[in-house]
């Protein structure tokens, strides 16, 4: 009877916490996983997405801050371009219905739309948030050393204690801010 | 991690094949949605804990586990290495700033460009902004630099 009634505890608990399932949060996050450990396996780099930003610009200014990245900017751009690839593999795949899987839950937020027999998908989060949104992450990685995936993913990986300081100040910040904003009434 | 790391013919598509992986994974996670995120850090599903914990684990396992077998990576002989950066004020300085923004916008730079891949074409707004943002750190550490050139060489 008490196991019945804690087993319901739980199962409820799980269905508040987590209303969409857990596994392809689950599955996604292993396949995240998954490539950086293949680049770290064939080349001990520990890949992060935010040096792209700099390494980039590297191409088209002569700052000094930006040549330190020369060196590493190719391969930053070969690496971000199998993401966005990646993705639309899985756009074409999943996304569009043409493989599905129980281990998968379709998108419930955003707009769907077809090119081409090819499901897409588009964000209903406003222009200006995506903006500002991106101006302060640009700065606020380049100066705070890495994001979700160099801090988040690989720092963590890492054990690295400047990487769970960093974590733990910007997501901390973020529920504040995301909060704040939802409690003004912006939305989406 | 110089450039003729990058000579052996295989570097570059080991490369993508890992961006392959990791774009499909954030695809998958529905992380490249920044909907997703914000009901995240709204506290209305906490599922992408599973993201960034599942990936931290593999990555753990792996950066952790890889030394016991073998020495340097082979492809680019470079010793496997943590990735270990100095904890200072600009960590908690940096990620304050990247907080606001990620809770701003539910955007950040990896998931972003995957958002790209699943037909997001609005993020384009978001990855401009990053840049722009990128440029202006940027600017300003370089005007430092140089101011401070003369009396500390190296930075």
């Amino acid at each position: 009877m008490t196991a019945t009634l804690q087993l319901s505890l739980v199962v409820g608990l799980a269905a508040e916490l987590f209303p969409n399932g857990v596994s392809h949060y689950a599955v996604g996050g292993l396949l995240v996983g998954l490539g950086t450990a293949v680049i770290y396996f064939g080349t001990g780099i520990a890949a992060g997405a935010s040096t792209f930003l700099e390494s980039t610009l590297s191409y088209g200014s002569s700052l000094s801050r930006f040549q330190q990245y020369r060196p590493s900017r190719d391969w930053r751009v070969v690496f971000t371009l199998g993401i966005v690839a990646g993705a639309a593999v899985y756009a074409l795949t999943f996304q569009s219905g043409l493989v599905s899987s129980g281990l998968y839950q379709p998108a419930t937020t955003g707009q769907l739309y077809d090119v081409g027999g090819i499901t897409l998908w588009l964000t209903d989060v406003q222009p200006w948030r995506l903006f500002l949104g991106g101006i302060l992450i640009g700065i606020g990685t380049r100066v705070g050393k890495g994001c979700t995936s160099g801090h988040g993913v690989c720092g963590v990986g890492s054990a690295s204690s400047a990487s769970f300081v960093g974590v733990a100040t910007f997501l901390l910040v973020a529920i504040g801010v995301a909060q704040l904003v939802a409690a003004l009434g912006v939305s989406p | 991690m110089s450039a003729e790391h990058e000579q052996h013919p295989l570097f570059m598509p080991l490369v993508f094949v890992g961006g392959l992986i990791f774009g499909f994974g954030l695809g998958f996670s529905h992380m490249a949605q920044p909907e997703v995120v914000i009901n995240f850090l709204n506290f209305d599903d906490f599922g992408l804990l599973f993201v960034m914990g599942g990936a931290a684990v593999i990555t753990g396992i792996t950066f952790f586990g890889i030394g016991l077998f073998r020495e340097r990576a082979p492809l680019t002989g470079s010793v496997y290495a943590r990735r270990l950066k100095t904890l200072d004020r600009n960590v908690v300085l940096g990620g304050g700033i990247f907080g606001v923004g990620w809770g701003l916008s539910g955007i950040c730079p990896g998931a972003a460009y995957a958002s790209l891949g699943v037909g997001n074409i609005f993020i384009l707004y978001g990855i401009a902004g990053m840049f722009v943002g990128a440029y202006i750190q940027g600017f300003v550490r370089s005007s430092r630099a140089d101011e401070d050139a003369p009396a500390t060489a190296a930075d």
